[in-house]
């Protein structure tokens, strides 16, 4: 069978698939652009505006696949722009085909080069797809059922909101579980995402919250739907992966145990804890001080008795400063404050720094324990600093600032959409966040006001991201104030995506203005430019106004306490004076 | 064993207040703040010389006819002082002053609080869980 991938594919070359490859291949593409067209957001609106009428994979999908594919990420820029898909902005069943063949090249040790395509090539691999797929099919009823705990699960990951969006227009197919099984996916995803800093630690996560939420059929499913040859390969892989993260099984079994807790910390979570506390102090055996601790929580927008309080509940020694478990249970009561659950009276057990420690063992911390990879996190933290701040940057453009607003209703539907672009951006904004976000935490953004102002613009991005994952250098800039901007809140994380996405949709918009929509087909690298610039400089802007808006708040404080003193000391003196007037008076 | 706890800051302005609920609050107030000036009395008795190694632990500032008045004074000037019922003769001098410790502790971890300003008044719940607990041995 061929596929004249000629027109399609840059290179040009024609496309020679074999049966199998054909199968499966049309299978991907269809479940990719299934799911696309499903959500409302990202694939009819590209498609509409690229090509009506011609299917096409959402970026969203396609990029879960190509991580799953777990290849680096570099390779994956390699193959995607091969490919032709970021050339014409959107991947068309050409485009697929020859990235999906590509990805098998490069599973196989070829050099991503067009001419790998044109040699037998076995299929390519793909481990985390189907579990995603489960992911989005398998939790509805979890998702839509249990308000308290699934929606603060939930609204941790964004990827479990892309699941939403397509759980609620799919219906749950088992047969569209593709490649991979999920049992043993979560830990691989776990491992693979730290190892790749990539938002697979999305995927993984929100593997692991379905499959500790559910007893799944997962492990059903896999065996069942994946009758191709493909479907083997990643059995076997998943195989060996159960064996070797037999650990972090238990750990997520220990969380099947407490389903209902809002007061576990997730993976993601953690990572996203760990990444932050590295922004503050790079050596996460060591502990922050109060004052920096102070600077940071107050950025949540928390009032001060409800910081003092989560302090005094997280500082489980009373030292005046946080270690990293203290860290990550103070961050976590903060963002179970800012969902909307009332603190504690006493700290949690899950949230124990005892607990912490133990649950999450120090080889993660050090995120050293993956090193079956090239990428394996060695003990220093120097190359995971790296990853990490990549990680984090990804995950804190995704989890923008929290708000407690609740009107982000109208806007969760409408960004849903936009959850699948900043995925496949993500990729490739870790190097380039990674200077943004060094720094230390500006003051937050007041994201509210954005969020609720900016749910249009979402559509001029949408163009925008989706056309291919290299514009690293358009969306860092974007990426880079809403990591500024999150840093305590990791609320609901629809109204992050929502107020991300917002955000970055202003400021893209802003920058980019009307051109946005109108230079899609556009020439993306002159845009990038001047987008990004304007992005930066808006962006400053924007944090230099948000640390002035944290110190006054501050000194209004302090200038209150100095009034009551004020006051006091006036009714003392007012009393002196009552006494001092003769009796007679009277 | 107490009947009043009060934490009066440097400028005498009360911090924390809390007596048992079952009396007259503003009895107790009033009766705190007139130690105040017992208090100032006996700080400025000291003199100088014992500044380094100022007894924190004041004692028994006065005696009325129910209650006892115990004091302890903290290096920055913060001030606790106790009220106790009187008819409580089996309170020894050296319980009085674990509990002066207990609060003091307390008081310093309250201090550790980033988010606490020096001069807020005390809200933390742990120090307010510490002091019901000193308080409802009483009855």
């Amino acid at each position: 069978m061929e596929v004249a991938a000629g027109g399609g594919c840059g290179a040009g070359p024609p496309l020679l698939l074999s049966e199998s490859e054909q199968q499966c291949y049309s299978e991907l593409f269809a479940r990719c652009a299934g799911a696309a067209s499903g959500s409302p957001g990202p694939g009819p609106p590209e498609a509409t505006r690229v090509a009506p009428g011609t299917a096409t994979a959402a970026a969203g999908p396609v990029a879960d696949l190509f991580r799953a594919s777990q290849l680096p990420p570099e390779t994956l820029h390699q193959i995607t722009e091969l490919c032709g898909a970021k050339r014409v902005g959107y991947f068309g069943p050409t485009q697929f085909y020859v990235a999906l063949k590509l990805i098998a090249a490069a599973q196989s040790g070829l050099p991503v080069r067009t001419e790998s395509i044109k040699c037998e090539l076995p299929l390519p691999r793909f481990v985390m797809s189907k579990s995603d797929a489960e992911i989005r099919f398998g939790n509805p009823a979890e998702l839509h059922g249990k308000k308290v705990q699934i929606p603060y699960l939930t609204t941790e990951k964004n990827s479990l909101k892309r699941m939403d969006d397509e759980d609620k227009q799919e219906t749950p197919s088992p047969t569209m579980s593709p490649l991979a099984s999920p049992p043993s996916s979560p830990p691989h995803y776990q491992r693979v995402s730290l190892s790749h800093g990539y938002s697979k630690l999305r995927s993984g996560t929100e593997q692991m919250q379905p499959a500790s939420y559910e007893t799944r059929q997962p492990i059903g499913q896999p065996e069942g739907s994946s009758s191709e040859g493909p479907g083997s390969k990643p059995l076997r892989r998943q195989a060996s992966l159960i064996r070797s993260f037999s650990v972090e099984r238990e750990l997520q079994d220990n969380s099947i145990n407490y389903p209902d807790e809002p007061w576990r910390i997730t993976e993601e979570q953690r990572e996203y804890y760990v990444n932050q506390f590295r922004s503050l102090q790079p050596d996460p055996n060591s502990f922050i001080s109060g004052s920096v601790a102070k600077n940071f929580f107050t950025k949540s927008k928390l009032s001060i008795p409800e910081l003092s309080y989560i302090w005094e509940l997280s500082d489980a020694d009373c030292d005046g400063a946080l270690t990293l478990p203290e860290f990550c249970a103070a961050f976590h009561l903060i963002v179970a404050r800012k969902n909307g659950y009332p603190l504690p009276e006493g700290l949690p057990p899950t949230l124990q720094p005892e607990y912490l420690q133990a649950a999450f063992p120090k080889s993660k911390w050090e995120c050293a324990i993956f090193d079956s990879y090239s990428e394996s996190m060695p003990a220093n933290q120097q190359p995971c600093d790296l990853n990490r701040m990549e990680t984090s940057v990804k995950d804190m453009a995704d989890f923008p600032v929290p708000t407690q607003d609740a009107t982000t209703g109208d806007d969760k539907q409408a960004l849903k959409s936009t959850v699948t672009e900043p995925l496949p951006k993500d990729l490739s904004e870790d190097t380039a966040t990674n200077s943004g976000l060094l720094p230390p935490p500006p003051a937050l953004p007041p994201r509210p006001c954005q969020t609720q102002s900016e749910p249009v613009t979402e559509a001029d991005l949408h163009p925008q991201l989706n056309r291919a994952p290299s514009q690293a250098a358009e969306s860092s800039p974007a990426k880079k104030d809403a990591p500024h901007a999150q840093p305590p809140s990791k609320p609901i994380r629809r109204k992050f995506r929502t107020e991300n996405q917002t955000t970055e949709s202003q400021e893209p918009a802003a920058a980019v203005g009307g051109a946005a929509s109108a230079a899609v087909v556009k020439p993306h690298p002159t845009v990038q430019k001047q987008s990004s610039k304007q992005k930066k400089a808006i962006q400053t802007a924007i944090r230099k106004n948000k640390e002035a808006n944290a110190v006054l708040a501050r000194l209004n404080s302090e200038l209150q306490q100095q009034l009551k003193e004020v006051h006091q000391e006036r009714i003392a003196l007012e009393n002196q004076l009552e006494q001092l007037r003769p009796v007679t008076v009277l | 064993m107490a009947v009043c706890i009060a934490v009066i800051a440097k400028e005498n302005y009360p911090l924390y207040i809390r007596s048992t609920p079952t009396e007259n609050e503003l009895k107790f107030h009033y009766m705190v703040h007139t130690s105040l000036d017992v208090v100032d009395e006996k700080i400025s008795a000291m003199g100088k010389a014992l500044v380094d190694q100022r007894e924190l632990y004041l004692g028994l500032l006065y005696p009325t006819e129910d209650y006892k008045v115990y004091d302890y004074v903290t290096n920055s000037k913060v001030k606790f002082v106790m009220v106790v019922d009187s008819s409580n003769t089996a309170l020894r001098d050296n319980e009085i002053r674990s509990m002066f410790r207990k609060l003091h502790n307390s008081y310093t971890d309250v201090m550790c609080n980033p988010f606490y300003n020096p001069g807020d008044r005390i809200q933390s719940r742990a120090f307010d869980n510490m002091v019901t607990s000193m308080m409802i041995q009483v009855c």
